[in-house]
């Protein structure tokens, strides 16, 4: 009986009216949890009752706590028949679980329905009371922390980070159940969002659990996907980053503390354990000399097409295939757990983190990845998740074999996804190759590390580019240079990466993002029939969104693409690919040659007039590009670098498969011409269309810059204000005549258009740049495209931006607005009385003059004074107060950044991870399609805001949306969307207000921040 | 390629006050594109008109879901749907009940009913103010209108706290109300030289002088049917005016007070032989006008009154007019008309002429304009 979930309803406002007699509603809750309600009194004739309820309590496992949400339905009291539901707030109380994170849920709660969205808001307090569990045998993992971010979140450091950990559960679709055929849209919504709920609470305790195996206490970078597989069922899963994290201390650590000593004990022993076992008998640190037991890719490839033999054909990994369902009772669990610590220790080198703490990622081979085509409905046992872990450790054995085919031991920035279309489900996992510092992996104290990192002398800036494997036995024909930063060792001439920028990475002026799109139709077609096509099809797709990639890439005068992304989408009809970069010019790395177009018949003299027409006009563009992007690399003289090194065939360094076609891996020329300069042929016109695509992304109006990664390369003077969006599209298209090209043309204006209105919409904001840019591709129906972007705006001070080839000082300057770095330096500064130098007040002044009433600025002040009181009173949680009568709504900002520009983020709360289904059958009344989305977005947000405030937090980071299935019938007036999002609940205060905050323990500080300091740089 | 569907949700809401605008004017997205293209967006921004006409939709979806939260401006602050900082939450709500000069002129003072509802269209073709925008305008004095109806206490403080108003609005707010529940007539061709500006400030005149909360006194019978005490002109004074008669109806308290009054303006009036010829007729229109308030139909016509001429004679503002009396003039002839009846000894109403004169006064001088 290890916990005990206390729970208070004080108040409703705003309900609807359910009486319409009086205009009025008598209003009681029940609140549930597990398999116990309460119920409060019934509130007669009120649209504002107040309940004041006593303290609900539920003593249960902490299994349960974690597992299960906390429950509350609003309802109407009616006499005579049943009472009305008005709706229903679904609490997370993992938050609660785990120290230093919120210690109190408490706040105004939208009430949300599933058929007519938010109706009026309930004021709820919860409370957990843990006991100290000692059972050794817990099923329940409390105590792990979660985050979204992929990167060591800021008021941490990492000790050790451990690795994959990866966990999938199964259960069927309450939509696709018998008993769906009789019970109401709202049952059969609610049973699912409250499914799905329970599934992810059970993913994230056995990821957990697996974590405390591996020694570990957090989560990051955790990843959890739905997939909505219809008959055959319905899949939660997620992978993400074991760590061993320490608090950094904060100046609010030095605040009374507000952890209570019984959850503080939980951490530990994590902490102190000195000598894990795991890891001496496992392969623990992957280094580069270590063998894998992999086998070759083409012994998986075969099967796929016909899956009904997966299970036959794949080796067993034992990797965390046990999750079945609810009925794992204990003994069933220990097992898996003896197996799993076993087997599984380093299967998989994967790291969901794309970014680094410094010293970490030693060299990047280049992006691996791997697709394969599944049938849905041949899966055995559609209630149990062997076959897709099957599916899944199959992928993983690629993309490891792929990796090491580049010289590479660990694969970082993983990221995997699905796309399902009726019974076709194409997997795809994809990440960059790297050789990463070992230390990071072991167990070492902080001391070693420290001593071990002076020794080392990777030179800054460039060390990640250099190849990590063998130049005489390269895996694929490369044209390898001298490093352009050091001379001493060889770099290739391109990039692609799937992490962040490195903080210390030398660039050349801007980044920018670019886009590779593509459609190509298929047949319609069934089952194994379908699945071949697909396949077939898959590897030209992957080829044309390389050469188009590495076309623009060229176009733009960069040579390098962080965070790429390529997502390939299966329609009925047809296949999309997507592939979203940020492109840099990295210094390490040659400059890249210019375009070249060759035409077919020479003999014919308009043609060569026009060939050498639209080549002026390819040159023109790379010139302007790269005055645009200030890309103007000192010149070096060949002479010193040295010719390249001979075998200038290839430039490709993606590495790509599908099982489908594995056997083509090493023949797939990715290469695109032999001569030293890009060529493009151009012999048909579907090569001339190529060409004019190339020519028509239009570069973001001046002063909008825009890219895909968390930070603009060579922007670092970010102003405080920021704008997360999500915008969506679909778009019909006509179905006559539907050749590639119409498709892609559509598909291109579609994209394109978005960008433009984005940019149209966020004006006002200029100078500022689109972070964190996000597309993604849908076809709901057959002849539906549906793009969707999530991207934060955030503004910049101009007069600073200016500044071009400052190398990695500035960078890690820009990065400690958000890093312990500035621990550093704030109290360095106010130690040496330097005081006037706040970054902050000319670019505020210069906002607010500039937006003079939009009222933006008033609304930071709000943040301010609402934020520092607490601060100032002492560590406490500042919950924002919540908004009673009079007051008004605390702002809670949102983005998909790991940062607060401006900010820093003193305490993370928790993960927030919510689920909902909206459904209407009066779409016309609703506004249509549009309407009807773009309320149930603006709702998601708000629910989203609401469960950050009732933690106490003023923000959102990391946040990611990541499923938006939207279906409609307009012929019946219906539609029905599913939103699923997530991010990191965090606290932040204003950097103005921290120097308040240090000036009072000045000294204590800098020691404190030292240390950090020294840890991290 | 068409496209179905087609949002931008920003975690800030985003208001474009120029839409916003044009939404209130109450134009359709496809005018709004056409005007937006006529004030130059396109050259400014570079932007492509498909791109501005999805930018004017997104805007229109969302003032429209916003709409239902203007109704109820204290529900705008507390709503958890529309994260919206609270300088822009002021200029909605400001905005939203902005009402236009020249549709307010055609309503002032008539019943909130349907029967006026139903003649929107021909006030919209009258004023060139869209049917759209003459639909918000007057539903949303009629909402103010059942909101404070029932309720104690300032007619303006009870706007600006139900409906987050600046004073301003909020003073303009309680001028419509009270005009609309007193019914004045402000219509006729002799005073649609007036302004809503005009008839407001003798508004709030009215309401601090001559209502029942402006007697400053609770109400003897708590629960009783004072409670408007700031909308409903205080029947007892109304009824006491008639005392005043005697200014003019009395032969000797006339001459007395016309020769204090000369006396005292001779030298300093401009206009002073006019003013001698025409001192009777002047006092006589102006306690008439107090006489015949006892009546609701003539409260009604107050302000036709005050300018135009009624069957005693020539009244006090068109006459003045007529003969071009400098304002200065005016306004002393009013102070000292005024003042001299405190040295009438004869005249017993001492307080109640006050009451009455001062409010009036400031009434005359507004609306004593081209």
């Amino acid at each position: 009986m290890p916990g005990k979930l206390k729970v208070k309803i004080v108040a409703g406002r705003h309900l609807p009216v359910m009486d319409r007699a009086s205009d009025l509603t008598d209003a009681f809750v029940e609140v549930k949890f597990g398999n116990t309600t309460f119920k409060t009194d019934v509130y007669l004739k009120s649209l504002n009752p107040q309940w004041n309820s006593e303290w609900f309590k539920f003593e249960v496992d902490d299994e349960d706590l974690q597992d299960e949400p906390l429950q509350i339905t609003v309802l109407d009291h009616d006499t005579y028949s049943a009472n009305d539901a008005i709706g229903k707030v679904y609490i997370d109380i993992d938050p609660l679980l785990y120290s230093e994170a919120a210690t109190v849920i408490s706040g105004w709660f939208p009430i949300y329905d599933t058929i007519h969205g938010i109706r009026g808001e309930i004021n709820v307090v919860v409370k957990v009371d843990l006991f100290n569990d000692l059972n050794r045998f817990r099923q329940s993992s409390c105590g792990v922390k979660f985050f979204c971010t992929t990167s060591i979140p800021k008021c941490y450091r990492a000790v050790i980070i451990h690795g994959f950990v990866e966990e999938l559960v199964v259960n069927e679709d309450p939509e696709y159940q018998w008993i769906d055929r009789i019970r109401t849209p709202r049952a059969s919504n609610e049973a699912r969002q409250r499914l799905i709920s329970l599934m992810s609470g059970e993913l994230q305790r056995k990821i957990g659990l697996k974590v405390l195996e591996m020694r570990g206490n957090a989560v990051v970078g955790y990843l959890q996907c739905f997939d909505l597989e219809g008959e055959s069922g319905l899949v939660v899963r997620a992978i993400g980053t074991a760590c061993t994290l320490d608090k950094l201390s904060s100046p609010a650590a030095f605040l009374p503390a507000c952890n209570s000593p019984s959850k503080e004990m939980k951490e530990l022993p994590f902490n102190e354990d000195p000598n894990p076992n795991t890891h001496s008998s496992g392969p623990s640190t992957p280094l580069k000399n270590q063998t894998y037991s992999f086998s070759p890719s083409k012994s998986y490839s075969r099967q796929s097409s016909s899956s009904d033999t997966d299970l036959s054909l794949t080796p067993k990994t034992g990797m965390g295939s046990g999750s079945a369902g609810k009925e794992g009772g204990p003994f069933k669990a220990l097992l898996r757990q003896q197996t799993q610590s076993a087997l599984e220790q380093r299967e998989f080198p994967f790291f969901t983190l794309t970014a680094f703490p410094p010293g970490f990622l030693v060299h990047v081979g280049g992006v691996v990845s791997a697709r394969s085509v599944k049938l849905l409905d041949r899966i055995h046992n559609p209630d149990e998740p062997e076959t897709r872990d099957a599916w899944w450790a199959e992928i993983r054995q690629e993309i490891k074999s792929h990796a090491k085919a580049l010289g590479c031991h660990a694969v970082v920035g993983y990221s995997e996804s699905t796309s399902i279309c009726e019974e076709v489900c194409i997997l795809s996992a994809s990440g960059t190759a790297a050789v990463l510092n070992p230390r990071f992996l072991q167990d070492g104290t902080v001391e070693g590390c420290l001593e071990q990192r002076i020794e080392e002398n990777l030179p800054a800036g460039c060390g990640f580019c250099h190849i990590p494997y063998d130049e005489l036995n390269m895996p694929f024909p490369a044209h390898l240079t001298y490093c352009y930063n050091c001379r001493k060792q060889k770099v290739p001439d391109v990039l692609f990466t799937t992490i962040d920028l490195p903080t210390d990475a030398t660039v050349v002026g801007k980044g920018c993002l670019i886009q590779a799109r593509l459609c190509r139709l298929k047949k319609k077609a069934q089952a194994e029939a379908n699945a071949t096509a697909i396949s077939n099809l898959l590897p030209f797709m992957e080829y044309e969104v390389h050469t188009q990639l590495m076309n623009k890439l060229k176009l733009k005068g960069m040579n390098a693409l962080f965070g790429l992304r390529i997502q390939i989408t299966v329609g009925e009809n047809m296949l999309m690919g997507l592939a979203s970069a940020t492109a840099v010019y990295l210094a390490a790395l040659p400059m890249p040659g210019g375009i070249q177009i060759a035409g077919k018949t020479p003999s014919d003299g308009s043609y060569e007039q026009h060939i050498s027409h639209m080549q002026k006009k390819i040159s023109d563009t790379i010139a302007k590009n790269k005055e645009l992007y200030e890309i103007n690399p000192p010149e070096i003289s060949e002479e010193i670098i040295g010719s390249p090194i001979p075998e200038p065939k290839q430039r490709s360094r993606l590495l790509r498969s599908q099982s489908e076609s594995s056997d083509e891996v090493t023949e797939l020329d990715l290469s695109h011409g032999k001569k030293d300069a890009f060529v493009l042929e151009i012999d048909d016109t579907d090569a001339m269309e190529d060409v004019h695509s190339l020519l028509t992304d239009v570069p973001p109006p001046s002063g909008f810059y825009s890219c895909n990664t968390e930070i603009m390369p060579g922007i670092n003077n970010w102003t405080s204000e920021i704008q997360m969006f999500t915008s969506v599209r679909v778009i019909r298209l006509s179905s006559l005549n539907l050749t590639n090209q119409a498709l892609n043309k559509n598909f291109n204006d579609l994209c394109e258009n978005l960008l433009k209105s984005l940019y149209f919409k966020l004006r006002s904001m200029i100078p500022c740049c689109l972070c964190h840019v996000n597309f993604t591709v849908s076809l709901p129906e057959d002849e539906l495209i549906q793009v969707t972007v999530t991207a934060v705006a955030i503004t910049f001070d101009k007069n600073q931006a200016l500044q071009t080839t400052k190398t990695h000082i500035e960078k890690s300057l820009q990065r400690a607005s958000t890093d312990n770095e500035e621990l550093l330096q704030f109290p360095l500064e106010l130690c040496s009385d330097s005081l006037p130098s706040h970054p902050f007040p000319p670019a505020k002044e210069h906002l607010e003059s500039a937006r003079s009433n939009s009222g933006i600025p008033a609304a930071q002040r709000a943040v301010t004074v609402e934020k520092a009181s607490p601060m100032g009173e002492g560590n406490f949680r500042n919950r924002s107060a919540p908004p009673c009568a009079n007051s008004t709504v605390g702002v809670v900002k949102m983005t998909p950044l790991s940062f607060i520009p401006g900010a820093k983020i003193t305490k993370y709360l928790g993960i927030i991870n919510m689920f909902f289904i909206r459904e209407t059958t009066s779409l016309r009344e609703e506004g249509g399609v549009s309407g009807f989305l773009h309320a149930f977005i603006a709702e998601v947000f708000a629910m989203v805001r609401a469960h950050v405030a009732a933690l106490g937090g003023n923000a959102v980071v990391s946040y990611i949306m990541k499923q938006c299935v939207f279906m409609e019938n307009p012929n019946k007036n219906q539609a029905q969307c599913l939103i699923n999002v997530s991010g990191d609940a965090v606290i932040f205060v204003r950097e103005s207000e921290l120097e308040v905050i240090s000036t009072q323990q000045p000294t204590a500080n800098c020691q404190q921040s030292c240390a950090g300091g020294e840890v991290t740089t | 390629m068409t496209s179905e569907l087609d949002i931008f949700v920003g975690n800030t809401t985003l208001i474009d006050e120029e839409v916003y605008r044009l939404w209130l004017d109450g134009y359709s997205v496809s005018d709004a594109v056409a005007l937006r293209v006529r004030a130059g967006i396109l050259e400014q921004t570079g932007a492509t008109a498909a791109v501005l006409q999805s930018d004017t939709m997104d805007h229109y979806r969302t003032f429209h879901m916003l709409e239902r939260l203007l109704h109820a401006p204290p529900k705008l602050l507390h709503q958890l749907v529309f994260q919206i900082p609270p300088s822009r939450q002021a200029l909605l709500i400001e905005r939203y009940y902005a009402f236009d000069e020249a549709f307010v002129r055609e309503v002032l003072g008539k019943k909130l009913s349907k029967g006026t509802k139903k003649d929107l269209d021909d006030i919209s073709a009258k004023t060139g103010i869209t049917l759209k925008s003459c639909r918000r305008q007057f539903d949303n004095f009629k909402r103010v209108f059942k909101v404070v109806e029932e309720m104690r206490g300032s007619l303006a403080d009870n706007i600006q706290q139900h409906f987050l108003f600046s004073d301003r609005l909020a003073r303009d707010y309680a001028a419509i109300v009270f005009f609309a529940n007193n019914r004045f007539e402000t219509a006729k061709k002799k005073l649609q030289y007036l302004s809503f500006g005009d008839f407001a400030f003798c508004a709030e005149l009215m309401i601090q002088n001559w209502t029942l909360g402006a007697v400053g006194e609770a109400p003897s019978k708590p629960d009783s049917q004072v409670d408007d005490m700031d909308m409903d002109l205080d029947k007892e004074f109304l009824q006491d005016l008639k005392e005043l008669k005697v200014l003019v109806a009395d032969k000797d308290l006339l001459d007395l007070h016309k020769s204090l009054v000369c006396t005292a303006l001779r030298g300093k009036l401009g206009v002073f032989s006019e003013m001698e010829a025409n001192f009777k007729n002047l006092s006589r229109g102006l306690v008439n006008v107090a006489a015949k308030l006892t009546h609701n139909k003539d409260v009604r016509d107050l302000f036709v009154d005050l300018v135009e001429k009624v069957h005693l004679g020539p009244q006090f503002v068109e006459p003045c007019r007529s003969d071009h009396w400098p304002l200065g003039d005016v306004r002393l002839f009013l102070n000292q008309y005024s003042v001299t009846v405190h040295s009438l000894d004869g005249f017993r109403h001492q307080a109640l002429w006050d009451r009455y004169m001062d409010t009036l006064r400031g009434c005359l001088l507004r609306l004593y304009h081209d």
